[in-house]
């Protein structure tokens, strides 16, 4: 085995970077935030990352610029690249980082996504990894050939037929007979037209939470990109994933948990929970705070004074429209129901608009505190199996990488969770996943 | 008409354009390794050639494999400063939307280096790869028009001032500068806008052979289907390329396919060397066989016609470097070839393109601004 387990057997950390590109995280507003917009800031992100022997740096992907009440949603960083022509540019001058694409398993072709990753895993050395998403709605679904096709319980019966397609595509390769597929999701005929790189193929990465998530994940995630940061919710999830992989006779290690994480660090414990508020405040602002509160209110709500109390007008009827970006399926209903429970939640606690949604937006700090204490807090989550390590969702660019690169690395290496160097230069090897058995590439 | 100095463009595509150069020595892996990859073009655009062309289709070339045209373009942007960078992406097997955003993004990561060279594979195997059938000519004309439209209107879907990062309101664009593109074409719609700001270049260079009838669309129009002996045929050549600037395509480069004689061995000898091995189908292309000598000659008096000449090396691994080495060099000392200065600029200037204004921008409001 690589590197996942150090000589004596303890389990390591493995870190990316996810790089959403969109979203009220990226604190832009700071003149110590570089430009999202500028190749240079990925150059010098990704080399920073390999200086602190990361995993994978990973760009999100949304298919349609969000909105709010019909108009492009202006508060928050926006304007992104094509996932895999960013990381191609970025495979052209680091050596060793893992390059990860956020692609849509509901909006590409097969065979054209398949042979894009393939050529970027090639072209990298190996280093290629695919998040696979999908996307129901058929708002996002305005920009493509087909939009809004897929009903949203088939959603991962088509990333489940996607993916199979492309595994035969890249494991049958160019010398290999044509992969024919004829399904009501996936229909074509198609022969690969890159062999496959020095790690067989790229690692596949899946965050989808629900039940067909999970089951897509366990019959062919090599890594799960969760949102259970919570040590015991953590530990939940690991169970019911190893649970599930056992029923597609998959062994634990063929699978890393990665759930994303957003961190604050500081001097002091004190100093760190200061600069978290600060974050969390900048993050929510007043007109955040009033954009979060329209998108569910249905109108317009600018006349309201963000530090004062909720609006005393009724919300629109009719449910959420989903042009915010990625509502969870579960809050596109009840609108109504939810405010009301808001309105009890700011009657009983006093709470201001911008208190609530602080309160009830989600987004807060994962981890907070110093170097040790979160080296200690990390060391912990793998060796009690819960994680295999965290995706990190930056505040600040590059600064807040460069704290935990310069600060916490050194304090997860004293503690022996952590790599002083690259073992291999494929994100198979720097994931410690066992290699490819011919079979289950196939798969 | 020309400015009489030829803009040079070279394919860069595998082993080479003729069907048996994938046989010379040491070539076969080439076509796969980056480092290979990336050399061929840094060359080029050492010597003076303002683009690099990287073909490609949805299905494996014969007895070949090859690493997707706009992944490559991408991997050259970040180590090359004046070439451009110009991957052929098809409009018969790619989603718009994407094919759009590629395009922009290569033109983000070269600093405005990025042209499109059009195709539109409809054969079977090619529309296989979508589960389709071949369009007709007539809704194959149509997906062309309307896939270049909603690239060109998605490209200006951001104005160039529309991040604003106004830290008093919060306001991170300013959204009455993003637009919905509402694209409705035959077969598909689009509503936009692109996820990626407007290019630097304002409109990614669009370059299409005239037998794809886009001339109007295009800023590079490729010809050829004329002798390799102007004396006996200037008809067609100046025909061609009148035609396609009348539609409306402000530069014309011919396509030409090329051996030259090396130490040794003279072209035609190679060519029929290589005919032994494979056959090398005819095509549009002007196919121009002799010394380095006779195609500077030849490309002399093609500067009146045109204003640049892509070329497609027969075997990469013996006339590449004779272009580089010994043909560039010449039209250079000549006066006869339009190169980058050493500051680059973006590809627009090189090729002396205005910057497009953007459709959706409002003139009095810019003014102002």
């Amino acid at each position: 085995m690589p590197d996942h387990h150090d000589p004596d057997g303890s389990p390591q950390v493995h870190l990316g970077v996810f790089f959403t590109g969109v979203g009220p995280q990226l604190i832009w507003a700071d003149p110590a935030c570089a430009s999202h917009h500028e190749i240079e800031t990925f150059v010098q992100v990704t080399r920073l990352l390999e200086r602190g022997l990361f995993d994978a740096f990973f760009l999100g992907e949304g298919l349609r610029v969000r909105e709010n009440r019909g108009k492009v949603y202006d508060l928050d960083v926006s304007g992104r690249p094509d996932a895999i022509t960013q990381l191609a540019a970025l495979a052209a001058v680091t050596d060793r980082i893992g390059l990860v694409a956020t692609q849509n398993a509901t909006y590409n072709y097969p065979a054209d996504l398949a042979r894009r990753l393939a050529s970027l895993d090639l072209i990298s050395g190996g280093r290629a990894g695919w998040n696979i998403v999908t996307t129901d709605n058929a708002w996002t679904g305005e920009n493509f050939r087909h939009g809004g096709w897929l009903p949203h319980e088939r959603r991962y019966e088509r990333a489940t037929q996607f993916v199979e397609t492309a595994k035969q595509l890249w494991s049958a390769g160019p010398a290999g007979p044509p992969v024919d597929v004829r399904t009501d999701l996936v229909s074509l005929r198609a022969a690969a037209t890159v062999p496959p790189s020095p790690q067989g193929r790229p690692v596949l990465f899946q965050a989808g939470d629900s039940d067909g998530g999970r089951e897509l994940a366990a019959k062919h995630a090599d890594v799960v990109f969760s949102r259970h940061r919570e040590l015991d919710e953590a530990q939940a999830y690991a169970r019911d994933l190893r649970t599930r992989l056992a029923r597609y006779g998959r062994q634990p290690d063929e699978v890393r948990i990665l759930p994303g994480a957003s961190v604050v660090v500081g001097d002091t414990p004190r100093e760190a929970e200061e600069k978290a508020r600060w974050v969390r405040g900048e993050q929510v602002n007043g007109p955040r705070a009033l954009a979060y509160l329209e998108q569910y209110w249905g109108t317009d709500l600018s006349a309201y004074d963000p530090d004062g109390p909720l609006p005393d007008i009724e919300p629109s009827s009719g449910e959420l429209d989903p042009s915010r970006g990625t509502i969870a399926i579960e809050r596109r209903t009840g609108k109504l129901e939810l405010i009301q429970s808001w309105r009890d939640l700011a009657a009983e606690r006093g709470l201001s608009i911008r208190q609530l949604v602080l309160e009830v937006s989600g987004g807060h700090a994962t981890f907070t505190g110093t170097p040790g204490q979160i080296a200690d807090t990390w060391a912990h989550y793998v060796r009690t199996r819960a994680v295999d390590g965290f995706n990190i969702t930056p505040h600040l660019l590059p600064s807040s990488l460069a704290d935990i690169v310069d600060r916490v690395v050194p304090e997860l290496q004293d503690r022996g969770v952590y790599r002083t160097k690259y073992a291999g230069t494929t994100l198979r090897e720097h994931l410690a996943l066992p290699p490819l058995r011919a079979a289950a590439a196939a798969a | 008409m020309t400015t009489g100095r030829l803009l040079l463009a070279v394919e860069t595509d595998g082993a080479g354009a003729h069907p048996a150069a994938w046989r010379y020595p040491g070539v076969s892996g080439a076509a796969l390794d980056p480092k290979s990859i990336a050399a061929a073009v840094i060359a080029a655009e050492k010597a003076g050639f303002a683009l690099a062309a990287f073909g490609d289709g949805p299905v494996p070339p014969p007895a070949g494999s090859r690493i997707e045209a706009g992944v490559r373009a991408a991997y050259l942007s970040p180590l090359t400063t004046r070439i451009g960078l110009a991957p052929a992406l098809h409009v018969t097997t790619a989603e718009p939307f994407h094919l759009a955003t590629q395009l922009a993004s290569l033109d983000h990561a070269s600093h405005g280096r990025a042209a499109w060279v059009v195709g539109a594979a409809n054969d079977g195997p090619a529309r296989a790869t979508i589960g389709a059938a071949p369009l007709d000519a007539a809704a194959r004309g149509q997906e062309l028009r309307d896939v270049i439209d909603v690239a060109r209107a998605l490209w200006d879907s951001w104005e160039d001032d529309a991040v604003i990062k106004d830290t008093v309101t919060g306001r991170f664009i300013d959204n009455d500068k993003v637009h919905h593109v509402r694209f409705e074409g035959a077969s598909f719609s689009v509503a936009g806008p692109l996820i990626t700001p407007r290019p630097p270049q304002g409109q990614v260079v669009i370059i299409a052979p005239d037998s794809l009838g886009v001339a109007d669309r295009s800023d590079i129009t490729l010809i050829g289907g004329f002798s390799p002996t102007i004396g006996h045929g200037p008809r067609v050549l100046a025909g061609r390329a009148g035609r396609a600037r009348e539609a409306g395509s402000p530069l014309v480069f011919a396509e030409l396919e090329v051996a030259l004689d090396q130490p040794g061995e003279r072209a035609a000898n190679r060519l029929a060397r290589l005919a032994s091995l494979a056959a090398w189908p005819a095509t549009d292309r002007v196919r121009f066989a002799g010394s380095a000598e006779a195609l500077t000659e030849f490309l002399a008096g093609l500067a009146a016609y045109v204003d640049g000449v892509l070329f497609h090396p027969a075997e990469a691994a013996v006339d590449f470097p004779i272009l580089c080495g010994e043909v560039l060099p010449a039209l250079t000392a000549s006066g006869l070839a339009r190169t980058p200065g050493p500051d680059g600029g973006t590809l627009r200037d090189v090729l002396g393109l205005p910057r497009p204004a953007n459709r959706f921008a409002h003139p009095v409001r810019s003014a102002r601004a």
